[in-house]
């Protein structure tokens, strides 16, 4: 029990209790004190009453400011929208084949890119961008590309995607499948060949007679490929869909083709632009073979 | 509880019963024992049952301080410091430093807007901000070692708050005169004259406020030119919402708050009277040749009965915080030794010795007593206690400064790309890529060489530098000040196995600061 009693030097009762020898005097508080403790007791029930505080069954009390967290976040992605307007617009201006002249105006876009890849394209070409090969889904960090990588290519290739059906601007290529068409002979002899152009296995006279007549009128004649009609180039390392022999085997008799929406449908030309900025800085995007010369006449025309 | 024969409270010898009490029942005597603020008002009467005093008050009503002016050494010295801080915090932001054309070319500037602090020669950028702690901890220590040396001298003379409150108190008495002209004037009905009077003093301490903020926010920006735009209305908002708010707490707090704020919300005193010991300077009135007190007249009849105190109320009537030291040590006193000026003063008048009230250790105060001659002040600086705080002290001093003196100006961080690790080109090379955050600085441009080091054939190319022209080196141009990140693309022949390597950045200028980061090649031998 709290043992009180008055501090006879000063007259100040104690609070009671003594800690190694030293006792504790129960010294009133100053009025400014007692003041400030009152207004925010006050404070405190007014802001009970004006802000969201009290939780109910489903959701708290709505205040009578009408502030809640949601829409304080709505209005500072609008405040985030206004304030991105000027670039926006900029880019909505620029020809994309002028865009690595303003490095700033590219990484605005090659940041707004990653955003919008990670929420449109990362489902199937996967967070890093580095595809799937089991899947067939194209690596973007790679210097092979289908349909050519330079900026504009890319931007084509998003806005009017692979294979739409009903899309006339649409890249669109058609591997034939072979199934039934080869003596088992013959196709062990034209895998072996595939695999030969990229230094892999060996060639025979049968193989490379085989791929003369059937793949090398859109693969090319040393399988580098055609990027007109997107035939994948067979020369290098890179392989879409697997480079064991068994890959190349089915991919001949039965061969998958992949389709990518037409994202035009879907997104803003600008949102595109950085998209096509975004994997073209992936490390693997190419130059421009022709650069526009002249800033004026090139208006930004969707392509 | 409370003996009923124990000496009036006014009696001398009770007055000093704090002191004896805390030296013999703690052996701690500066403690939470302490005389309570405002206990004399509260003084316990004879014959008044104790429970009365038991009767909790919800508050104590504020006793208006008046204190009277004084001159004397202490006093001098009060004012002395008083114009050294003050005129470092108002000078301090007009000192110019030419830095070159890449930055500010004010002395002391926190530039938070760039992240960056510039003092003098130094400039810290936030990944150093270990400098900046080490000075706070160096002002922590510093408190510790000017406490257990002289006692509150922190709070008596430098303390922020006992320079504006002082400064406020000479404005009171500036305008509406000594002790009891002022009191006076309190207690006075409002009149014309004593309205217009209040409004006068109460615009200069709004004058004082607004010159207090305004000299803080000239700390974060260019002094001119925010001069200048703050009274052409340009400046931005949190500029004049800064200066209003430190206007407004120096005017409540060092005009009209004043001791309340050394008493009831300032911690320090709490920490520092347990930092106290018995070696601690600290502003003491001798009891024991005070008391018993009694008027000159009083004393002249009986010499033997009087002590040297003659309870003229001088130490009283000049304390800024409004105690009477004759009480013992107290929380509310803060070791600005105006009571001591006052004191000798009168004690002069009298014609008996000076120090009835004076600087002293509690050691000495027991040897006095006794009637030994007390050991000089001076050995309170040095023993132990105060050598090993000034070797902490000084022994981050010299860290600091030698960090300072060997921290480069150039950084590379580098990070690795991990999704996905590596790329296989279609030439069947592998490809990494890298992040490097390189960072110059210093104040002017520089032309860094990024290099690779123990990584046989690789190439190197990056955002700016296409794959047709890689190559083993890379040079970069680094702005004056600023980070430049550069994402670096690493290709090695094919088969090249898993391996750590180094990137190592060197600056193209004479002084060829250099830094390098170890990291490591993925390779498909790596993966999973």
């Amino acid at each position: 029990m709290a043992n009180k009693r008055i501090d006879e030097p000063t007259g100040t009762p104690t609070v009671g209790h003594e800690w190694d020898g030293i006792e504790e005097l129960d010294t009133p508080l100053p009025r400014w004190w007692l003041w400030t403790f009152y207004l925010t007791i006050i404070f405190a029930i007014g802001y009970v009453i004006a802000f969201p505080a009290w939780p109910m069954l489903d959701r708290a009390t709505s205040g009578l400011l009408g502030w809640s967290s949601r829409g304080q976040l709505a209005e500072q992605v609008d405040l985030a929208q206004v304030a991105q307007q000027g670039m926006r617009d900029t880019l909505a201006r620029t020809p994309i084949e002028r865009l690595p002249d303003d490095s700033a105006l590219m990484a605005q876009a090659v940041a707004g890119g990653r955003a919008a890849f990670a929420v449109n394209c990362s489902q199937c070409h996967g967070s890093g961008a580095a595809g799937s090969q089991r899947l067939g889904y194209p690596n973007l960090n790679d210097d092979d590309w289908l349909w050519g990588g330079d900026l504009k290519a890319i931007e084509y290739t998003i806005f009017n995607g692979i294979r739409q059906p009903g899309h006339p601007d649409t890249r669109s290529s058609v591997m034939p499948a072979f199934e039934g068409a080869f003596e088992p002979q013959q196709l062990e002899a034209l895998v072996s060949h595939v695999l030969s152009l990229s230094g892999k296995g060996r060639s025979t006279n049968l193989g490379a007679q085989t791929f003369a007549d059937n793949c090398a009128a859109c693969h090319g004649n040393q399988g580098q490929g055609n990027r007109e009609v997107g035939a994948p180039r067979l020369n290098d390392a890179i392989w879409l869909r697997g480079g064991t022999p068994e890959d190349i085997r089915r991919q001949v008799l039965q061969p998958r083709m992949g389709a990518m929406p037409a994202w035009g449908d879907r997104l803003d030309p600008v949102t595109i632009k950085m998209l096509a900025a975004y994997v073209h800085s992936l490390g693997g995007g190419e130059d421009f073979v022709e650069v526009a010369k002249d800033p004026e006449v090139e208006v930004d025309e969707q392509p | 509880m409370s003996n009923p024969e124990e000496p009036h409270p006014h009696d001398g010898r009770a007055r000093s019963a704090v002191i004896e009490r805390g030296v013999a029942k703690t052996n701690r005597p500066v403690s939470s024992a302490v005389a309570a603020p405002g206990a004399a008002t509260k003084r316990h009467e004879p014959g008044e049952p104790d429970r009365a005093h038991l009767r909790e008050k919800l508050y104590e009503p504020r006793k208006q301080v008046h204190n009277k002016r004084i001159d004397g050494p202490f006093r001098r010295f009060k004012w002395f410091v008083m114009l050294v801080t003050l005129g470092i915090y108002y000078v301090t932001p007009w000192l110019r430093w030419d830095r070159g054309p890449y930055a500010p070319d004010q002395a002391v500037l926190v530039d938070v807007a760039h992240r960056r602090f510039y003092m003098f020669s130094i400039e810290i950028w936030p990944h150093e901000f270990y400098f900046v702690a080490g000075l706070l901890i160096m002002a922590g220590v510093g408190l510790f070692l000017v406490t257990s040396a002289v006692g509150r001298a922190w709070c008596g003379y430098a303390c922020p708050q006992t320079v504006w409150t002082d400064l406020f108190q000479h404005i009171d008495r500036f305008i509406d005169g000594d002790r009891n002209a002022r009191a006076r004037l309190d207690a006075a009905p409002w009149r014309w004259s004593k309205v217009l009077r209040r409004a006068f003093k109460w615009t200069i301490y709004a004058a004082i406020g607004f010159v207090t903020g305004g000299a803080w926010i000239l700390y974060f920006a260019d002094a001119p030119t925010l001069f200048r735009e703050f009274f052409a209305g340009e400046a931005a908002p949190v500029a004049y919402i800064t200066v209003a708010i430190l206007t407004l707490t120096t005017v409540t707090l060092g005009g009209f708050m004043r001791e309340q704020v050394c008493i009831y919300m300032c911690p320090w005193p709490r920490i520092q009277s347990a930092m106290l010991d018995e070696k601690s300077l600290m502003v003491t009135y001798k009891d024991w040749r005070g008391e018993p007190r009694g008027s000159v007249k009083k004393a002249r009849r009986d010499p033997e009965h009087f002590g040297d105190c003659i309870d003229c109320m001088q130490c009283v009537q000049v304390c800024p915080t409004g105690i009477d030291i004759r009480e013992g040590p107290q929380i509310g006193c803060i070791t600005c030794a105006l009571c001591i000026d006052a004191c000798d003063k009168v004690m002069a008048e009298v014609g008996r010795p000076r120090g009835l009230i004076d600087y002293a250790t509690l050691e000495d105060c027991e040897r006095e007593a006794k009637g030994e001659t007390p050991r000089s002040p001076w050995r309170t600086l040095f023993r132990p206690r105060t050598i090993v705080y000034f070797l902490v002290w000084g022994g981050i001093g010299v860290a600091l400064l030698f960090a300072l003196g060997t921290r480069s100006r150039t950084e590379l961080t580098v990070s690795p790309d991990r999704n996905p690790p590596y790329m296989l080109m279609s030439d069947g090379s592998v490809r990494n890529a890298f992040t490097l955050n390189l960072r110059n600085m210093q104040s002017r441009p520089r032309q860094m060489e990024i290099a690779v080091e123990g990584l046989r054939d690789a190439t190197m190319w990056s955002s700016t530098v296409g794959r047709a022209d890689a190559a083993p080196t890379q040079v970069v141009t680094v702005p004056a000040d600023q980070t430049r990140s550069v994402r670096a693309y690493i290709a090695v022949p094919p088969g090249t196995p898993a391996q750590d390597f180094t990137f190592r950045i060197t600056a193209q200028d004479e002084e060829g600061e250099s830094d390098s980061v170890k990291t490591r090649l993925s390779a498909p031998e790596d993966a999973p």
